[in-house]
């Protein structure tokens, strides 16, 4: 399964090596009560092939950021960049795929059908060096289970199948809205350490939403801290810890040392 | 023990772990005690008329129902056909239309918000005060049958087709523009699958409706079906025969709701309570 080549030669519409650029960005929503600004003066670029984590409070836009370069939500100022193009234009062309909080399998399809249901809409082009669901089923550890209907599996299944699912287009921009936030500590800490594997395998590029600092800390190359009312950047900072990490890592004095500052900083955000 | 669904399954360990007894004593609660329960009805029924000496043109006794189901049976039969053709077709062009209309309101809001008002308004008409309207316009024939027959199946249908292809998660619709996903393919890959429950839980009420709405259109304007033979028999006190012709029509909604659940039980083979 060779999807990093892929990943890394793929690259003869971008100049530079920014996966995603956000260049002033506000993003308002129309309610019933009025305009609310979710996010404003968002300047920031994600690199390619890099794993970004989003910190912050409720309500501080982190899902809106992620949304924006999905195209699922339009912006109202400013520029978003997603490989080149448009965030319209980088979803059309299935650079970008998008993993929800809750796995959002159809009900009706097996665990490998669910992984087969991009490559049957949206007039998909099949990229070069794209693993077979097969493949993905293999790498997100539910080889065997393909048959298995989504409520015969667990949570934790459920969503490797959303990821296997999210990969099975190759994309090149990997968006995580609170993956595993609904799941149980010990199949969160499997996960995060199974998707840090992923990524390496396939050099996609990352960005991960949560509520968790460990977790923020423990997969991300770079954290980037939201404040509230209304959303903007906080911090964006660098987590200079190697890679592969175990969960051990966690309890080293760096791993906590970064955490005791995200806590501090989140506390007054 | 209740007996209860909720029962049987924290009972299901168990049975497994204590042998042929309890199993015994569980498939005795599962299948025994419901037929016996309505076994013991029909004995106090058969009671309740002898001890009383009710007299057979008053109320008939299960037993004479049962002759009458016998010795009745040509008759019972023909109408019987006649009435399950009514009610059948009836069924299938009911929920056909209120299928196809149930897509059309949900992808065109203008159509919704025209014609949908209508739709409910037509439902509170009394469907027995729209028979005689029916007969007026179709005459006699099977048609003003089949037409009540459609039109008591279609509104359920409508409603809850609608509410099912309405039943899309926003985190699903979302995947779905994340693939580029077009409309039609939203409605193929997403919405007919969600909406299945929906409308089976729809045609599993106009299966028992239908036949209710095709004997009501021969109450109205008929000398043939089961409708009519109900009306005959009690005009002329022939109670045994008009028990029998309800126990027929009821036999009858009773067959097309099993049919349904089979169906359901086939097409339905994921778990609709968890959407995910």
């Amino acid at each position: 399964m060779d999807m990093s080549s892929q990943t890394m030669t793929n690259s003869e519409d971008i100049a530079t090596d920014v996966a995603v650029s956000f260049d002033n960005v506000a993003v308002r929503f129309d309610t019933d009560s009025g305009i609310i600004t979710a996010l404003v003066n968002v300047s920031l670029d994600i690199p390619v092939g890099g794993f970004v984590t989003l910190l912050g409070p409720s309500g501080c836009g982190k899902s809106t950021l992620l949304r924006t370069a999905a195209d699922l939500t339009s912006f109202a100022e400013g520029n978003v960049t997603v490989l080149g193009q448009t965030p319209a234009e980088a979803r059309k062309n299935r650079e970008l795929s998008f993993v929800f909080q809750d796995a959002t399998l159809l009900a009706w399809r097996s665990a490998i059908d669910n992984v087969r249901l991009p490559l049957e809409v949206g007039g998909v082009k099949t990229r070069k060096g794209s693993a077979s669901p097969e493949e993905l089923m293999e790498l997100v550890g539910l080889k065997g289970r393909e048959n298995a209907m989504p409520h015969e599996l667990s949570g934790g299944m459920r969503q490797r199948v959303a990821i296997a699912r999210a990969l099975v287009t190759a994309p090149r921009l990997l968006l995580m809205d609170e993956p595993f936030g609904s799941l149980d500590e010990i199949t969160r800490d499997g996960l995060n350490v199974e998707l840090l594997r992923i990524w390496k395998e396939t050099g996609v590029t990352i960005i991960f939403v949560t509520h968790s600092i460990p977790e923020a800390v423990f997969l991300g190359q770079k954290v980037l801290m939201l404040e509230t009312n209304p959303g903007r950047v906080r911090e964006y900072m660098d987590i200079n810890l190697p890679y592969p990490r175990s969960l051990h890592d966690r309890d080293k004095l760096e791993f906590v040392a970064i955490a005791a500052h995200l806590r501090q900083q989140l506390e007054t955000c | 023990m209740s007996g209860t669904g909720i029962a049987m399954k924290v009972g299901e360990a168990p049975r497994e772990k204590s042998g042929p007894l309890i199993a015994t004593a569980y498939w005795f609660y599962d299948r025994i005690l419901p037929i016996s329960g309505g076994v013991s009805l029909l004995l106090l029924w058969q009671f309740v008329i002898w001890f009383f000496e009710v007299r057979q043109f008053i109320a008939p006794s299960p037993l004479d129902v049962g002759a009458a189901i016998f010795s009745d049976w040509a008759i019972l039969l023909d109408n019987f056909w006649l009435t399950l053709m009514e009610a059948v077709a009836g069924f299938v062009i009911g929920n056909i239309v209120a299928i196809l209309l149930a897509i059309a309101f949900v992808h065109n809001k203008t159509v919704d918000k025209a014609y949908y008002p209508t739709a409910v308004f037509i439902n509170t008409i009394p469907i027995i005060a729209v028979a005689p309207i029916l007969v007026m316009i179709f005459g006699n024939g099977y048609t003003p049958k089949i037409f009540i027959a459609a039109l008591i199946c279609f509104f359920p249908t409508l409603v809850n087709m609608k509410r099912g292809l309405e039943a899309v998660s926003p985190a699903s619709l979302d995947l779905m523009r994340i693939l580029s996903a077009g409309k039609s393919e939203i409605f193929w890959k997403l919405r007919i699958q969600s909406s299945l429950p929906f409308l089976f839980a729809a045609l599993k009420i106009a299966s028992t409706t239908c036949v209710i709405g095709a004997i009501v259109g021969e109450w109205v304007g008929s000398n043939y079906g089961l409708g009519a033979l109900i009306l005959e028999a009690s005009y002329n006190y022939r109670a045994p025969q008009l028990y029998a012709a309800v126990a027929m029509a009821a036999g009858m909604a009773v067959t097309f709701f099993g049919i349904m659940i089979f169906l359901e039980r086939r097409v339905i083979t994921w778990n609709p309570s968890q959407n995910h």
